[in-house]
Formats: C-alpha cells, sequence, structure tokens
C-alpha cells in the first residue's frame, strides 16, 4: 500500500473518530487517546482538527509526593465537580519501569464511584520513561478531553520528588499537594516544585501536624512572595515567584475539597482575565518544540539520510567527532536540502 | 506499531477479599512488559466496564475466588460487548472449577487460568491473542 493511501485512511479515521468523540461516543474518544498515546498515524491529523477545538477547559494539574493522597482528592474533587453538574476528566500518570518498559497504573483504585456517570472520564496513562512527572503525550492527551467538551480536565502527576515541575507548563493551574509533617521550613524554601505552585494544598489535614505544617508553608511561601497569584506582572525584568493560596484538605472525608474547587475557580478567572499567560505560552512552547525536535529526528532518519546519520552518531559514539559538531553536521545536511 | 506495550485490565469483579493474586499477577505482568491497569477489589460488572471502555485497554483480566463467577463474568461479558469492546480478550482467573469453563468461554472468556498458572504463560498467551496494536 502506497504510503499516500496511508495517510489518506488515517486523516479518514481520524475525522471520523474526532466526530464521534465530539458528539459524546466515549469509545471514540478512548481510541483518540490510545492513537495519541500511541503516536500513531492517526494522532497528527486528529491533533490538528481538536487543536482549534480545545482552549475552553480549565486544566488543572496535581502533583506531589508518593503517598500524600493526590488520587483520593482528584476522586473527592471529581465529586465536588460533579454536584454543579460539569463535566470532568481525568488523566492519572503513572511511572514505567526503566527496566522492562512495563507499568501498573493503579489511580483508578481510588477513583472507582462515578463508573455509570458519563461525565466523568478517567484515563490512566504510563509515563514511558518521560522524566518530569507527566508522559511525553500528556499534553496531547489534554487538548484531546479538552476539545472533547469537558468542563475540567485534572492532570494527576507521577508521584514526585523536588524537581518535577513539567506540570505547570501543561496546566492552567498547579496544584502542589503537600502531606502534614513532610519537612521543615528550609524545605518549603528550597527552590522546585513548590515554586510553580498556584495552589498549595497539605492533605490529610486529620493528622496531628496538620496546621502548623500550613502554617510553616504560609510563612515561607508568602513571605519571599512577589505579587498575589495572577496579579498582572509589575514590569519588572526578572520573573517574580508565586505567592500560593495555602488549603488544607482531608480528601478521605471531603473536608476542605469545595473550598479548594472554589480556589480553583478564582484561580481559573484571574488565567481568564490575563491575556498573556504564562503557562499557556509556557504550554505552546512546548507543544511546539517537541514537534519540531520530533520532525527533524523524522527527517535525518528517513531512508535517503538515515545511513549518514548513522554514521555521524557513531564517529560521536567512539569519540572521534565531538556532540556540538555533530549537531552542525546534521543540520547542515537539513540546510543543504533547503537551497541544494 | 507492535513494539507498543500491551495494556492489560486487572480487576476483582464480586465481594471476596483476596487480591493476592490479583495483586501478584499485576505486578508479574508489569515485569512482562505490559501496561497493567489495576483497579483493586470489589468491582461491579458496570466498572469494569467503564474503565475497560475508558482506558481502551487490549485485555481484561478477571479474578475470582468467590463462586460467583457464573453470574458475574458472563454479565462483564456482556456489557463490554454492549459498549462496543468486542475486540477486546477476556481472561479469567481463581477458582473456577473445569466444569464451569465450557459455558464461560460460550459466554466470550476467552481462556481460564487455574491455579498454579505461571506468569510466563499468562504474558505468553496475552502476546500471541491480544488484538493487534495500531
Amino acid at each position: 500500500m502506497s504510503r499516500l493511501t496511508d495517510s489518506a485512511e488515517a486523516a479518514a479515521r481520524a475525522a471520523s473518530l474526532v466526530a464521534a468523540a465530539r458528539a459524546g461516543d466515549r469509545r471514540a474518544l478512548a481510541r483518540l487517546l490510545t492513537a495519541v498515546e500511541n503516536r500513531t498515524t492517526v494522532a497528527e491529523p486528529a491533533l490538528r482538527e481538536l487543536y482549534p477545538l480545545a482552549g475552553g477547559a480549565h486544566v488543572v494539574g496535581i502533583t506531589g509526593p508518593p503517598g500524600a493522597g493526590k488520587s483520593t482528592l482528584v476522586s473527592a474533587l471529581i465529586g465536588e465537580v460533579r454536584k454543579a453538574g460539569r463535566a470532568v476528566a481525568v488523566v492519572a500518570v503513572d511511572p514505567s519501569s526503566p527496566i522492562t518498559g512495563g507499568a501498573l497504573l493503579g489511580d483508578r483504585v481510588r477513583m472507582q464511584s462515578y463508573a455509570g456517570d458519563r461525565d466523568v472520564f478517567i484515563r490512566s496513562m504510563a509515563a514511558r520513561g518521560h522524566a518530569g512527572g507527566l508522559a511525553s503525550t500528556t499534553g496531547a492527551a489534554t487538548a484531546v478531553l479538552d476539545a472533547a467538551g469537558f468542563d475540567l480536565v485534572l492532570i494527576e502527576t507521577v508521584g514526585t520528588g523536588q524537581s518535577e515541575v513539567e506540570v505547570a507548563a501543561a496546566a492552567d493551574t498547579t496544584v502542589v499537594l503537600e502531606a502534614p509533617e513532610m519537612g521543615d521550613e528550609v524545605q518549603a524554601i528550597k527552590a522546585g516544585l513548590l515554586e510553580v505552585a498556584d495552589l498549595v494544598v497539605v492533605n490529610k489535614g486529620d493528622k496531628p501536624g496538620a496546621q502548623r505544617t500550613a502554617a510553616q508553608l504560609r510563612a515561607m511561601l508568602v513571605a519571599g512572595g512577589g505579587p498575589a497569584v495572577g496579579a498582572g506582572a509589575d514590569g519588572g525584568e526578572r520573573p517574580r515567584p508565586k505567592r500560593p493560596e495555602v488549603l488544607i484538605t482531608t480528601a478521605s472525608t471531603g473536608d476542605g475539597v469545595p473550598e479548594l474547587l472554589a480556589a480553583l475557580d478564582r484561580h481559573r478567572a484571574t488565567v481568564a482575565a490575563t491575556p498573556s499567560d504564562s503557562a499557556r505560552l509556557a504550554r505552546a512552547d512546548a507543544l511546539v518544540w517537541a514537534i519540531v525536535a520530533e520532525r527533524l529526528r523524522g527527517r535525518l532518519r528517513a531512508p535517503d539520510l538515515a545511513a549518514s546519520t548513522s554514521d555521524t552518531l557513531a564517529r560521536v559514539a567512539a569519540h572521534r567527532l565531538d556532540p556540538y559538531a555533530a549537531a552542525d553536521e546534521l543540520l547542515a545536511r537539513l540546510q543543504a536540502e533547503i537551497d541544494p | 506499531m507492535s513494539d507498543r506495550p500491551i495494556k492489560v485490565l486487572i480487576a476483582k469483579p464480586g465481594l471476596d477479599g483476596h487480591d493476592r493474586g490479583a495483586k501478584v499477577l499485576a505486578r508479574g505482568l508489569r515485569d512482562e512488559g505490559f501496561e497493567v491497569v489495576y483497579t483493586g477489589l470489589r468491582q461491579t460488572p458496570e466498572m469494569i466496564a467503564t474503565a475497560a471502555l475508558q482506558e481502551d485497554v487490549d485485555v481484561v483480566g478477571l479474578s475470582i475466588l468467590s463462586g460467583a463467577h457464573m453470574t458475574l463474568l458472563p454479565r462483564i461479558t456482556k456489557l463490554l460487548l454492549d459498549a462496543g469492546l468486542d475486540d477486546v480478550l477476556v481472561t479469567a482467573g481463581g477458582i473456577i472449577p473445569d466444569d464451569d469453563v465450557a459455558a464461560l468461554s460460550e459466554a466470550g472468556v476467552a481462556r481460564v487460568f487455574g491455579p498454579g498458572t505461571t506468569i510466563a504463560e499468562v504474558a505468553e498467551y496475552l502476546r500471541t491473542n491480544a488484538r493487534p496494536r495500531d
């Protein structure tokens, strides 16, 4: 079968899945997510059609260390959002094995109560070797769910350490979850995860120490902070740190969850009022550069250039060529195609 | 692209609280390179069908030790078919008498794994019989 026929077939398949998913067919939606996740030939035509239709959803990232209660909080949030009659989708990312490539995706265990509700859609994703707390295709999956009409899309990251901050670029609002007594005040002033938080949530609020942890976080995060969350840039050249609100929840009982949803809605309104929102720009930046890199790689590995590309890489492996010179060599080959 | 991991849902329908086997299998399949969605104990047929649909899994593996398999498993396969998941491979394991296997097969359970089955046998069966990846 010719490549042309293949791509025409993929485009037709994408168009029919997109139409069905937009009309509310959950099976078609699930299939689209698989196409995006597996980067099949259907993914590109589907995303081209869907991207202009996305942008209406509030995308919220929920991150924090393993065991802080991310899945339980997501489940409690789903319940709260459904009380308001809003449709909600979840992308829950868990790590892949660096050894076998396999994964155990266990976030659904805590999100069971919504099986009969078609306005709740939960999808697990394996990170597939991507560092940063997400899978490389999580952003695209989010766009698919956004375009399918969900009002709120929650991204639950893998359990993170201190610097997996990628979710901040994928989401409009980033919630960093902490458990009580996880660290002292110095932890709260380190650079990294807490810096990208729009909201900090101390979960397990019924455990001793929750109030104290929240008070410490408030003192440290607010003391050094810039303008309050979402306030306009002050014209200074240096980006100012955020000054996140600190909330306490007990996800297992639902305590504090209505307040969390209200805070998310407030942040959503602030973001909507900011014309060049930095998170949206960062997301566009990440999306486009990833595709540029993929296209360059694809071109350099196409049949006519694959042998010379492999040769360049082999010389780097043998330390006969430095990696910068190698990159210039590959780029020069592409340049030669443009101006023969 | 056949190198993509096969995605498997491991679920425990019904009311028995014995999930050691399901967890060992989930972990074992992870080590065999599968992406395993584990949903835990006390799943209703509706929960299982919903998870299979939303996750777009290639395989549904059901672990059941309560003796209710003749009631629950055919209900699950029917819900999967009703949802259009006719290309999903359904397997079962646990305590299922040989005499029931034919009827379960009739109901759409492709394979019943009895006690003593190794993880490697399950993995090999799934690799051979799961729908081709696209």
